[in-house]
């Protein structure tokens, strides 16, 4: 009993739900408990998604759910990839050759026209910045059907090409984010490259680009996750089930096998796979490419 | 006269080593230029003169004038999917905004195992939306899925969602949170912004918790609001991904159950690559385009009175 009559509290005149200690206390409470139960929410469907894989048939039907797989059926992978309709190897390798193209173009155009945005002075410089900048704000709806016409005049409908040959002609919002970047590498480094006789091509491989590892990975992350998930360009431009790519596999799987919710969510689980990989070992640049980006400072 | 003619005499031309700055700059910037000219530009004028043409493309576009915009007007589908995308948008937006607000401010808030719920509430952002259109339809499934499940626990006889023309819409509604991550980071950032000092500066004044949100919270996260919300609005109006995949599939063609989910890109997409209407399609493209335009406008005109951006209040 002695104990709980300490003196310092005895003296206060302020309520204990008025002090600053218990205030902060409370507000931990609360940002936790929320914190908890949200995440437990966003979390949720995957838990669902994967579980829900590793079921057998009669069991994936059943209220109240099995919330753990018993039997685990691993079979179901296997299975949904066995398919011989769906070659799903094949899709994986039709996603990576874009993958390919488009990191590969995108990178190699978008350093060049960032740094002239970066660093070069001309006429016409800045009305042209505006240009770039207002095409962030165009919608796709306006320029889809001459493009789609303009791709299918090159006899490029059901080829990869039309998905990849944009790409090296640079990306705005990839140009905006290296250019931001490179502004703010000191000029510095590049005058003494200048002063020992290199050309600009020569001052961007070997001064800019090294420097510039932090954005070139956050955009080749986030380049990887859009044509990973593309699934309105695929849809539009290939035909043919050889040409498919993940997004649209899964798409027409899930248009087939309506009541194979295992083998559904199986082949759901490998689409996600990937990304996660690459997320985790990527994190960083994913969540700190958003702070360089500089969108919020400015 | 002669005074003001004077500095243009003086103007000096450009010298040998500004020219070759010049030149170098535009051979640097010719990839996006070509890439703008052959890729956005021009598709747009094109699309701007093939919404006045009647075209299947087999046959030679023939000018109609300005019937293809008299045709959108008596069009009840025009309407349906003008229809769908408001009422998706103008709930799902601020939705997406409060969520990712609310998100991005709890993170703000902890301290420990921050890095922990940061990628539970981002990974779902970077799912495909194929996958997370197949995985949702599972979700929302009425007579085996966790939602239902859930709702017969509270003593509710669950909707068919995705098969009920009155529950369609509102699934993909309920489903949008989901995906904030993007949105919630940028929050975060800019919450990261905001000096300390204001607070403790505030708190000494007296103010509490509720004025210092209103007075600093919200006014130093402008930017990121106003840059969150344009970005919302314009991918809002475009939604397709998931609702064509859900509705084509749960409901046999992309729009239905009775058409409840037609989006406005997917009665585009009907027009030009199912019934091979391009022009019409077009028009479809160029109204589309113009309603956002708008809408982006008067975000970006209001925004003088709400976004606030430090830069001016220290000129």
């Amino acid at each position: 009993m002695g104990t709980m009559l300490n003196p310092t509290i005895s003296v206060r005149t302020v309520p204990f739900y008025k002090t600053k200690s218990f205030e902060r206390r409370l507000k931990n409470v609360i940002v936790y408990f929320l914190l908890i139960v949200l995440s437990l929410i966003f979390i949720f469907p995957f838990f669902w998604m994967v579980t829900s894989s590793l079921k057998a048939n009669d069991q994936i039907f059943m209220w109240p759910p099995q919330w753990f797989p018993n039997p685990v059926v691993w079979q179901n992978y296997p299975e949904a990839f066995g398919n011989p309709y769906l070659p799903f190897l094949k899709f994986l390798q039709n996603t990576m050759t874009i993958e390919v193209g488009v990191m590969v173009g995108k990178l190699l155009s978008c350093v060049l026209v960032a740094y002239g945005f970066a660093r070069l002075r001309a006429p016409g410089k800045d009305f042209i910045f505006g240009i770039l900048l207002a095409t962030f704000m165009l919608p796709g709806a306006v320029i889809l059907i001459p493009k789609y016409i303009l791709f299918n005049e090159f006899g490029w409908i059901n080829t990869f090409l039309p998905l990849i040959v944009p790409s090296w002609l640079g990306e705005s919002y990839a140009i905006f984010l290296m250019r931001q970047f490179f502004m703010s590498i000191p000029v510095e480094y590049e005058e003494a490259a200048r002063m020992d006789g290199a050309s600009t091509f020569q001052i961007i491989r070997h001064v800019i680009v090294p420097l510039s590892t932090p954005i070139l990975a956050v955009i080749m992350v986030l380049t990887f996750k859009d044509v990973w998930n593309d699934f309105f360009g695929p849809l539009l431009y290939l035909n043919d089930a050889s040409k498919y790519t993940l997004a649209i596999g899964l798409a027409y799987f899930n248009g087939q096998f309506v009541v194979q919710m295992n083998l559904l969510m199986a082949a759901a689980t490998v689409m996600m796979l990937p990304l996660v990989i690459v997320f985790f070992f990527g994190q960083k640049a994913f969540v700190e490419g958003i702070s360089l980006t500089g969108i919020t400072g400015r | 006269m002669a005074e003001a003619a004077l500095p243009k005499i003086n103007k000096p031309r450009m010298t040998k080593k500004e020219r070759n700055e010049a030149l170098i700059f535009y051979i640097c910037v010719a990839p996006w230029i070509l890439g703008f000219l052959l890729f956005t530009a021009g598709p747009m004028i094109a699309s701007l003169i093939l919404s006045f043409t009647d075209w299947d493309i087999l046959t030679p576009p023939t000018f109609i004038g300005i019937e293809n915009f008299t045709r959108a007007l008596d069009d009840p589908n025009f309407y349906q999917a003008l229809k769908v995308t408001l009422t998706f948008s103008v709930i799902a937006v601020p939705l997406r905004i409060l969520v990712a607000l609310l998100l991005a401010m709890l993170l703000d808030s902890a301290t420990r195992g921050v890095s922990y719920f940061r990628t539970a509430f981002y990974l779902p952002s970077i799912v495909s939306s194929v996958a997370a259109a197949v995985l949702f339809t599972w979700i929302f499934n009425p007579a085996y899925g966790p939602i239902n499940g859930f709702l017969g626990l509270l003593g509710i006889q669950g909707p068919l969602w995705f098969e009920d023309p009155h529950f369609a819409l509102w699934g993909l509604i309920i489903m949008s949170p989901w995906g904030v991550g993007g949105e919630m980071l940028i929050f975060l950032a800019g919450l990261k912004g905001i000096p300390k000092s204001l607070y403790e500066a505030a708190e000494l004044d007296g103010a509490g918790r509720l004025p210092s949100f209103f007075n600093i919270t919200i006014p130093m996260l402008s930017p990121a609001l106003f840059f969150n919300l344009v970005m919302a609005i314009i991918g809002s109006f475009q939604s397709f991904d998931t609702a064509y995949v859900i509705s084509s599939t749960r409901a046999g063609t992309a729009g239905d159950p009775l058409q409840s989910t037609l989006f406005f890109m997917i009665y585009l997409y009907k027009k030009a690559f199912g019934d091979l209407q391009m022009g019409y399609a077009s028009a479809l493209g160029w109204i589309l385009f113009v309603i956002i335009m708008i809408l982006t406008l008067l975000v970006v005109r209001s925004s003088s009175a709400w976004v606030y951006y430090e830069t001016e209040g220290k000129k």
